[in-house]
């Protein structure tokens, strides 16, 4: 096994890398023994490995002639063998992640995706050599129905929207205009090189070129995301990429059957190719329908889900996995339906369901999606070594050549065309980007996989693994290095500023404003009449309760406070406090007012640092109190009821908030928190004076009694920060009514 | 349709042209503006500009109009606010939202930048005196929620204080209990929204052909 070289420098990564090579040869033994079972029916040819146990007919009865002993121990593969084999690819495929990120040093020169196709293509060679069978190969209907949608639900769902509508125009341009020009462009020239003399392709037709063109055109978001997932480039050419990775599809599809059904035809006409636009509309947006009727069901659905919090991510899945199918039920364009499916779904889920389901749903897609990668390129190996090739050296160089002269040049072309529409121009260093991040990857060969077996069949779909080793290994790799080399702008790191926040939504309003002065019609009117009517009429449906009218600033204010808060627990004493590592405090910037809002004398810098000593020991010992909770709490967790899950909620906000402010040691006002709870009044805030300093010095938990909606602040200080390890680890039987403290100031 | 309507103007146009960079389609069709808005007169009042329907549901409609009427976006160093402006004031200041041309050296790049902070600035700070106050950032985020009742009111006001903090931490790093921080300054304003990439986000589309009849 090459590439589990250990490194000398570390213990560990010699270990893992020796487990991992033992592994594998186990997992070898167990999956050629299962082709082995099968194949041979109920013969015998088990390897020395399992057979010390007894007489493998043992599950057959006890119908031999002659009488057994009691079978003790008993082997049945068959029962199991198709759960195991796909739960033994499954633990490959994460071992191999695994232990490309405990060796370091290759995961810098080399993007994962090629790290994953080498292993299937040691594994699939390992299978073959051992076996002189093949190994399974990628299976269409596996990979387009179980393997594929993961990864684009992950990518719907968290589609940036902001930068993807700002540049829709420019994505649907790449990807139709684009995607439409590589297909003729490539199937065309390929034609003219098949009727070159002695290339031997005399008998691949126009149309058999043009199909191929369809395969081999579209950019695979799977590969895209893969490689630059990891080089980190700015928002804008992420989403021109991957927008067209995306949007693509519909091309590609239509394209496809259009072809096939050509081909089986034999003949054109005008008509047909009529009915072939028409097709492209009715697929694109169709499945868009479709997505979009499943995603307000969601959306709708989630707005009732308040009872049963545990199922809610569910919820998320099956409808979008439903959505995915209902399209492909009509050949419409499935990814896009999934698409949009998870952006209708999203902002309207997200305001409905609990925090605890909104983490699972997060966790959920990115888990399985990153599963799902995984496989895919370890059965791209695999398949690699498995199929029937036929190497045609004419065939294969022109293509690849082809392939990114096209990209090139349609690139090139199409940027021309847009920067005359757009306001931030595209420049000759987004374009080179953008050229380059044209990878193919798996989709394309499903769909090659699925063409009718032939001669032609093999050349194309051998061609079409260079291709997509081609792209996925030279231009995965050198671009990090090129990215770097024309300093091309990377991601900046948002770090959730409030600030930028209110600028955002500033200049939304003023650039909408300054349109209607101007009197026409732009961009920013139309966004802002969505908004509207969105506010005024959908999220009154969608939206569960009071949220439904919570601006957008708050709910993102009061998420920027949520994380803080977290933060700040999970890291213990030592945490460093989000981006404000100042002491400025509140009332540095508090104008300086007559003493009645102060009424506390001013403590000494001394005093003060005491103060904060104890507070963040006392911060210290909530943590530890928080391990000693946590196995009881979450044993309790799934079948509390919705009230306490809402309490919990408004607690550890305004925890939150608190423990952050007892940290900056502000003085704050108490906020108003959203929940879901209507019975609860909102609080109308008070600046308390910040007479608490005495009483923090008392550790003793002041429990108050039992009652709703008490405006007027007790002063306990020291009880928030039990509460706090309380509501963290989950909500124990207490339920606490929160307690509006002020804090030292 | 995109000839220019008044020959006369001719001379001015190009004049203007100079001075903002539109080019002379897009003076025409602002020209055209103004005048529809002003019902043909020389100058705009500020009445004329509340007139506009579309405006009137924008939670920033105020400060919108009275940018257009504060001499410090007109270019000239001027202070305070006049009560109408004429044609080039108005030019003037919808110059502020022109996308930065392709081929831009960095300085310029950072000029246009500089200047449509600048702008962002002038209206947040009504009273002209250079600093946005923690008064005055409350009222721009009262502003922002105004559309949502009176529960916007309190949250508002700790919004704009957890900003303000944001930004004291930001600009000013350590400081003493006692001392206090004055206000946003022009600089620390910089500094705040370095990440904002304001030069490609801050700009609309000026339209080098007439459509303004088909709204008011």
């Amino acid at each position: 096994m090459a590439d589990l070289r250990p490194s000398r420098s570390r213990f560990c990564p010699r270990l893992t890398a020796a487990f991992l090579c033992v592994f594998l040869l186990v997992f070898l033994h167990c999956a050629s023994a299962s082709r082995d079972a099968v194949s041979g029916g109920n013969d015998t040819g088990i390897r020395p490995v399992r057979s010390t146990q007894e007489d493998p007919h043992d599950h057959h009865g006890n119908s031999t002639e002659h009488k057994k002993a009691f079978p003790v121990l008993a082997f049945n593969f068959e029962h199991v063998r198709k759960p195991f084999e796909i739960s033994m690819w499954i633990l490959l495929a994460l071992l191999m992640k695994l232990g490309f990120h405990i060796i370091p040093r290759i995961s810098h020169v080399v993007p994962e995706s090629c790290l994953l196709i080498v292993v299937g293509l040691l594994v699939g060679g390992t299978i073959k050599a051992v076996e002189g069978t093949n190994a399974p190969v990628l299976d269409s209907k596996l990979f387009f129905l179980y393997l594929l949608p993961p990864i684009i639900l992950d990518a719907g769902y968290f589609l940036p929207i902001r930068p993807f509508t700002e540049n829709l125009g420019t994505i649907l341009v790449f990807a139709v205009l684009g995607t439409l020009w590589n297909v003729f462009f490539i199937g065309g020239t390929m034609f003219a090189v098949c009727q070159i003399e002695g290339a031997g392709l005399g008998d691949v037709n126009l149309l058999s070129c043009l199909l191929f063109g369809s395969i081999i055109s579209a950019v695979d978001p799977v590969a895209v995301l893969a490689v630059f997932e990891e080089i980190h480039i700015n928002e804008l050419l992420h989403i021109l990429v991957f927008g067209e990775s995306l949007l693509n599809d519909a091309v590609t599809v239509v394209l496809y059957h259009l072809f096939q059904e050509f081909s089986r035809e034999g003949s054109v006409s005008v008509g047909d190719a009529l009915l072939g636009v028409v097709c492209f509309f009715v697929v694109s947006l169709g499945g868009i329908l479709v997505g979009f009727i499943y995603g307000i069901l969601g959306a709708f659905t989630s707005r009732f889900t308040s009872h049963t919090r545990v199922i809610e991510p569910l919820f998320v899945f099956i409808y979008s996995y439903m959505a995915y199918l209902s399209a492909e039920v009509f050949h419409l364009s499935g990814i896009m339906s999934l698409i949009a499916c998870g952006v209708i779904m999203r902002p309207y889920v997200e305001a409905n369901i609990s925090h605890k389901s909104y983490t699972t749903v997060k966790y959920f897609l990115k888990m399985w999606s990153s599963v799902s990668e995984t496989l895919i390129f370890i059965f791209l190996g695999v398949s690699t070594v498995a199929g029937p090739h036929v190497w045609n050296w004419t065939f294969v160089v022109f293509t690849v050549f082809l392939c990114l002269v096209s990209r090139v040049l349609g690139v090139i072309g199409l940027t021309s065309i847009i920067n005359k529409f757009r306001i931030v121009k595209l420049t000759k260093k987004d374009q080179f980007i953008v050229a380059y991040g044209g990878l193919r990857g798996a989709i394309a060969f499903s769909l090659g996989f699925l063409l009718t077996d032939s001669k032609m069949k093999h050349m194309f779909l051998t061609a079409i693994i260079t291709v997509i080793f081609f792209t996925v290994f030279v231009q995965g790799m050198t671009i990090r290095p090129l990215v770097e080399l024309l300093a091309v702008k990377r991601k900046k790191e948002s770090k959730g500023s409030i600030n930028e926040e209110i600028h955002t939504q500033f200049l939304d309003h003023l650039l909408t404003g300054i349109e209607d002065v101007c009197g026409h019609y732009g961009h920013h009117h139309w966004k802002d009449k969505l908004n509207r009517f969105n506010k005024k009429y959908v999220k009154k449906w969608l939206i569960a309760g009071e949220r439904s009218t919570e601006p957008q600033l708050i709910s993102f204010y009061n998420k920027m406070e949520l994380k803080q808060a977290m933060m700040l627990v999970e890291g213990g004493s030592s945490a460093k406090l989000p981006t404000v590592m100042s002491s400025v405090s509140m009332q540095n910037i508090q104008p300086r007012e007559p003493p009645r809002r102060r009424a506390m004398p001013n403590i000494s810098k001394s005093r003060e640092e005491e103060i904060r000593k104890i507070l963040r020991a006392n911060l210290q010992n909530t943590r530890q109190r928080l391990r000693s909770y946590s196995r009881h709490d979450l044993m309790i967790d799934p079948f509390e009821d919705n009230v306490s899950e809402v309490r919990l909620r408004k607690q550890r906000v305004e925890m939150g908030r608190r423990v952050t402010l007892m940290s900056f040691h502000l003085c704050l006002p108490e906020h108003q928190v959203f929940t879901y709870d209507d019975t609860e009044s909102p609080r109308s805030a008070e600046m308390k004076p910040g007479s608490a300093a005495v009483q923090l010095l008392n550790e003793s938990p002041q429990r108050s009694d039992q009652s709703d909606a008490e405006p007027n602040a007790k002063q306990d200080d020291q009880e928030e920060q039990l509460k706090l390890s309380r509501c963290l680890s989950d909500p124990g039987p207490n339920q606490d009514q929160l307690e509006q403290g002020s804090l030292v100031s | 349709m995109g000839a220019l309507q008044s020959l006369p103007g001719q001379p001015e146009y190009i004049d203007l042209a100079e001075k903002t960079g539109f080019s002379l389609e897009q003076i025409g069709v602002l020209h055209k503006r103004f005048k529809q808005l002003s019902h043909n007169e020389e100058t705009l009042r500020r009445d004329h500009f509340n007139e506009i329907p579309d405006l009137a549901c924008n939670p920033i409609r105020a400060q919108i109009v009275e940018a257009f009427f504060d001499r410090r976006n007109f270019r000239q160093n001027g202070e305070g606010t006049v009560q109408e402006i004429g044609f080039e004031e108005f030019l003037v200041v919808m110059s502020h939202f022109r996308p930065p041309s392709l081929h831009m050296t960095e300085e310029q790049r950072e000029n246009v930048r500089k200047e449509k902070l600048r702008f962002l600035f002038n209206m947040h700070d009504t009273d002209n005196d250079g600093t946005i106050t923690l008064e005055e950032y409350r009222h721009v985020v009262e502003e922002l929620l105004s559309r949502s009742g009176a529960l916007g009111k309190e949250t508002a006001k700790s919004i704009a204080d957890a900003a303000m903090l944001e930004v004291a931490s930001i600009s000013m790093g350590h400081m003493e209990p006692d001392e206090f921080y004055e206000g946003i300054t022009f600089e620390h304003f910089l500094k705040l929204l370095n990440e904002f990439e304001i030069e490609s986000r801050m700009n609309i589309r000026f339209l080098n052909m007439d459509t303004t009849t088909l709204c008011k």
